[in-house]
């Protein structure tokens, strides 16, 4: 037998709208592969008897064989093998960092050419839904009836509970969501924008879940509108908490409360859950910025940068106290931003914001940095120089990360926190220290991924139906734990 | 999940009325002090407003805005039988509300209407209450009776001297503080400037001033930090710290400042909804 190895074609580029164009509006940047793009990559999966991409998948997708069914062609079944561990894959195959995860352990990665996992899960996913809008709603499996009787919640409405949320309703189990805003999705629906994660994928992903009888409350904050032991004296036999990390910190500098100094979670949520970009059509007004600083160098710091050129600022500068390679965002926004024209302050720190009269910001003193030693994560520390320079803005964001936000966690006092502030969860199963109350995704670790959140979840959501259906809970293996929390900052 | 308009009363045509909303979830949870955020409409914006009144057995809440934009004109566009697309609440911290004695209530203009539930409260808890309320004229005046069923005194000043006292609601405090030894606390919903006035004449009488701050908000959860405002030095989210703070604290020049972060995108929205419903009429 010919042993020879095939001659690696190169990945499968993915059509883009032209960075000049794009720049000027909000429709997603990355148009999708063809079918014939498809199989085409799909080509290229060696098939391996250890498949080793899926090993870092935090919800366990059959990589191998959903792209051996690319590899024939065969949409219906690949969007199967997916959906039976992944209730999202139209979001996952969009943000999720693969180049550290499915792509870095791919056995090509080692010549720089990963199969294109993300693309194809995401052409699967796409394809599929287009094709069937109907059978998508349940996997095409047989739904089981919901019963009543069997009642779980999930407080906030981000991938960590739609996902318990998709896993136990294809189990009969009634899941009631609580969403604090007017929008189900969390960090998809607020903060990703729509060029990248277009809001109506994020809808289709919901209404299955509701054509499944998953009942979503929007506008309850949990803690407020309902707390935990109401919904135990409502009939519910567990509850999860999936309400993220959502408050932003500042850079704690004088000037900062000046107006045009926003949080990124204010700019991206006017942007994004107040169509911000369509105004006047929508009423949420948009703060528009011509010199734009961006401070961070996270997901979160792109989106914000991305979203002010939409906007159209002049000059979007990337104020970040690191280097290039010390960024946490995705490899592919670093690249499309770049492409779009940020500009990059690496090396510099904010240390004060100067304004005018009327309490507007004008400008920003940068501090120039340093790096130093790599500290107990590897990654180098920047240290101060004593050497300021300024520069001129009217729109400063802050993207430097996120913290727990106390609101419910401080209405619920039998929860046990960490030290950093976020809830302590049994590794194995999500439970918190009070008994039937899970927790999982931002609120558990600290801002992460979308992927580790959904995988936190699946995780509770088997724990979940373990203790409801007894027997009839499906048995498989224990949750691998795989994949690090990139910090978003 | 929209919630319905059970009743509407015009209070002052045009410019403010009082909508008793169905939600029995909100009225259930609502103390003196919360506020909820709603959205009139698919396209809306998210605004902030007090929650006036409650009816926990009857499943109700009681809301009263003033038209001063889009997203409140378009409010005053519904009529009883119509839904309000997002109501979300009760949000911010109640009012702390503890016995001490004698307690002024001070209300200007819609803030009246967010003030009476409060008052409400002190005298729930056992307190006097004497509320100080004020408008530019007779006409403008909001809650009159309402308070007076249940308040110790109400003091009523009008701008033009149409009704009770000629002058501001801060004239009214004066004349309070001045002949009452022992008020305990003093609580002013108005405007910014009049809650500042307030504040810059209490200080000298050394009483407990409390203010209820009205600062642009987004998500009312303290995910946003739109609603920022600094009291005593520090950084405080409205949304979840407050919206009841010490007035002595806070800083209401900067206060004013964020507040006109988006003068002009507002003035242009308000012209183009008046400019559309004046097509259609
Ligand atoms: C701008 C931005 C870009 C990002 N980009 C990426 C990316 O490209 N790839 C990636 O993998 N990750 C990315 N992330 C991180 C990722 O989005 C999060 O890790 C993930 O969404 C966490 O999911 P979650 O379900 O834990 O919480 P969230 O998505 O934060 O959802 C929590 C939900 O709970 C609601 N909530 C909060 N408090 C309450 C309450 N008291 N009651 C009811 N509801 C409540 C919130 O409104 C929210 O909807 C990004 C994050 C941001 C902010
Ligand atoms: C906690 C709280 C309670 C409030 N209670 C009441 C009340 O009981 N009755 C009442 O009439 N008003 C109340 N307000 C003010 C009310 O929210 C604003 O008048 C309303 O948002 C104006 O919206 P608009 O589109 O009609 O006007 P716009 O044209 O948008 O704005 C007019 C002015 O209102 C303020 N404003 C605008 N957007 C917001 C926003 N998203 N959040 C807060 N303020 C904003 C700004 O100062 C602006 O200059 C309250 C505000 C807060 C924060
Ligand atoms: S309104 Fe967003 S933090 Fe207060």
């Amino acid at each position: 037998m010919d042993k020879k190895p095939r001659k690696l074609a190169p990945r499968t580029p993915m059509p883009e709208q032209p960075a000049k164009e794009r720049v000027k509006n909000f429709s997603e940047v990355t148009t999708g592969y063809t079918l014939d793009m498809a199989v085409a990559e799909a080509a290229r999966c060696l098939q391996c008897k250890k498949p080793v991409c899926q090993i870092g998948c935090p919800v366990e997708v059959p990589i191998k064989a959903f792209i051996g069914h690319l590899q024939k062609g065969d949409v219906t079944a690949a969007y199967k093998a997916i959906r039976e561990t992944n209730s999202l894959p139209a979001v996952c195959g969009r943000v999720c960092p693969q180049e550290v995860q499915c792509e870095g352990a791919c056995v090509l990665a080692k010549k720089g050419e990963p199969v294109c996992i993300g693309r194809l899960e995401r052409f699967t996913a796409d394809e599929y839904a287009a094709r069937s809008a109907c059978e998508q709603l349940t996997g095409d499996k047989a739904c089981p009836m919901i019963r009543e009787e069997l009642k779980v919640a999930c407080i906030g409405g981000g991938p960590a509970s739609l996902t318990v949320a998709g896993y136990l309703s294809t189990l009969g189990i009634k899941v009631h969501v609580y969403e604090a805003l007017h929008e189900p999705g969390g960090v998809l629906v607020y903060g990703i924008p729509e060029f990248r994660l277009p809001k109506a994928i994020v809808k289709r992903e919901v209404q299955a879940m509701t054509e499944n009888g998953v009942e979503f409350h929007l506008n309850w904050v949990g803690g407020r509108t309902i707390t935990v032991q109401d919904l135990f004296d409502e009939g519910c036999q567990a509850v999860f908490i999936g309400v993220g990390a959502g408050l932003p910190r500042f850079l704690k500098v004088p000037g900062e409360d000046m107006t045009g100094v926003f949080s990124a979670n204010e700019y991206l949520s006017r942007a994004n859950l107040g169509r911000a970009y369509a105004f006047p059509e929508y009423d949420t007004p948009p703060f528009l910025g011509k010199q734009v600083v961006v401070v961070g160098g996270g997901n979160v710091a792109m989106d914000a940068a991305r979203t002010a050129m939409r906007m159209g600022a002049d000059k979007v500068s990337l104020v970040y106290r690191r280097t290039k390679n010390e960024m946490p965002c995705r490899l592919e926004e670093l690249e499309h931003a770049l492409d779009e024209g940020l500009h990059l302050e690496i090396l510099t720190n904010p240390v004060r914001f100067a304004g005018d009269e009327n309490g507007r910001v004008t400008g920003v003193t940068l501090e120039r940095m340093k790096l130093g030693d790599p500290d107990e994560a590897g990654r180098c520390t920047p240290n101060c120089t004593g050497e300021y320079f300024d520069i001129p803005c009217d729109l400063a964001v802050i993207a430097v990360g996120t913290g727990p936000n106390p609101l419910l966690l401080e209405a619920t006092p039998g929860l046990e926190r960490n030290r950093r502030g976020y809830i302590e969860v049994n590794e194995d199963t999500g439970e918190t220290s009070m008994a039937n109350v899970f927790a999982g995704g931002d609120i558990v670790t600290g801002a992460a991924t979308v992927i580790l959140a959904m995988g936190a979840g699946r995780r509770a959501a088997k724990e979940i139906a373990r203790r409801l259906l007894g027997d009839d809970a499906p048995q498989d293996v224990p949750p691998l734990h795989g994949g690090v929390p990139a910090a978003q900052d | 999940m929209p919630v319905a308009i059970l009743k509407k009363r015009r209070l002052i045509p045009g410019q403010t009325s009082e909508l008793t909303l169905d939600a029995s979830h909100i009225a259930r949870k609502a103390r003196p002090g919360n506020f909820v955020i709603l959205r009139v409409s698919e396209k809306g914006e998210r605004i902030p407003l007090t929650i006036a009144d409650t009816d926990p057995q009857a499943g109700t809440i009681t809301i009263v805005y003033l038209v001063v934009g889009k997203s409140t004109a378009e409010l005053e566009t519904l009529e009883e039988g119509d839904s309000i697309l997002d109501v979300c609440g009760p949000l911010g911290k109640p009012t702390h509300i503890e016995s001490c004695g004698t307690v002024v209530c001070v209300g200007g203009g819609t803030g009246i209407a967010a003030m009476h539930h409060i008052a409400k409260g002190h005298k729930a808890a056992g307190n006097r209450v004497i509320t100080v309320i004020g408008s530019r004229c007779e006409d403008l005046l909001l809650f009159k009776e309402e308070l007076s069923m249940f308040a110790d005194e109400v003091v009523v000043t009008t701008n033009d001297g149409s009704c009770g006292m000629q002058g501001f609601v801060t004239d009214g405090l004066r004349m309070v503080l001045d002949r009452e030894p022992s008020v305990g606390e003093v609580v002013a919903i108005g405007p910014v400037p009049m809650m500042e006035a307030v504040a810059n004449l209490t200080r000298p009488y050394n009483v407990k001033t409390t203010v209820s701050l009205n600062s642009i908000m987004i998500d009312g959860i303290g995910m946003c930090g739109a609603c920022r405002v600094v009291v005593g030095g520090e950084v405080k989210f409205a949304c979840v710290d407050g919206p009841e703070f010490d007035g002595h604290q806070v800083d209401f020049a900067r206060m004013r400042q964020r507040l006109s972060a988006f003068k002009p995108q507002e003035e242009l929205s308000w012209a183009e909804f008046r400019r559309l419903r004046g097509q259609e009429a």
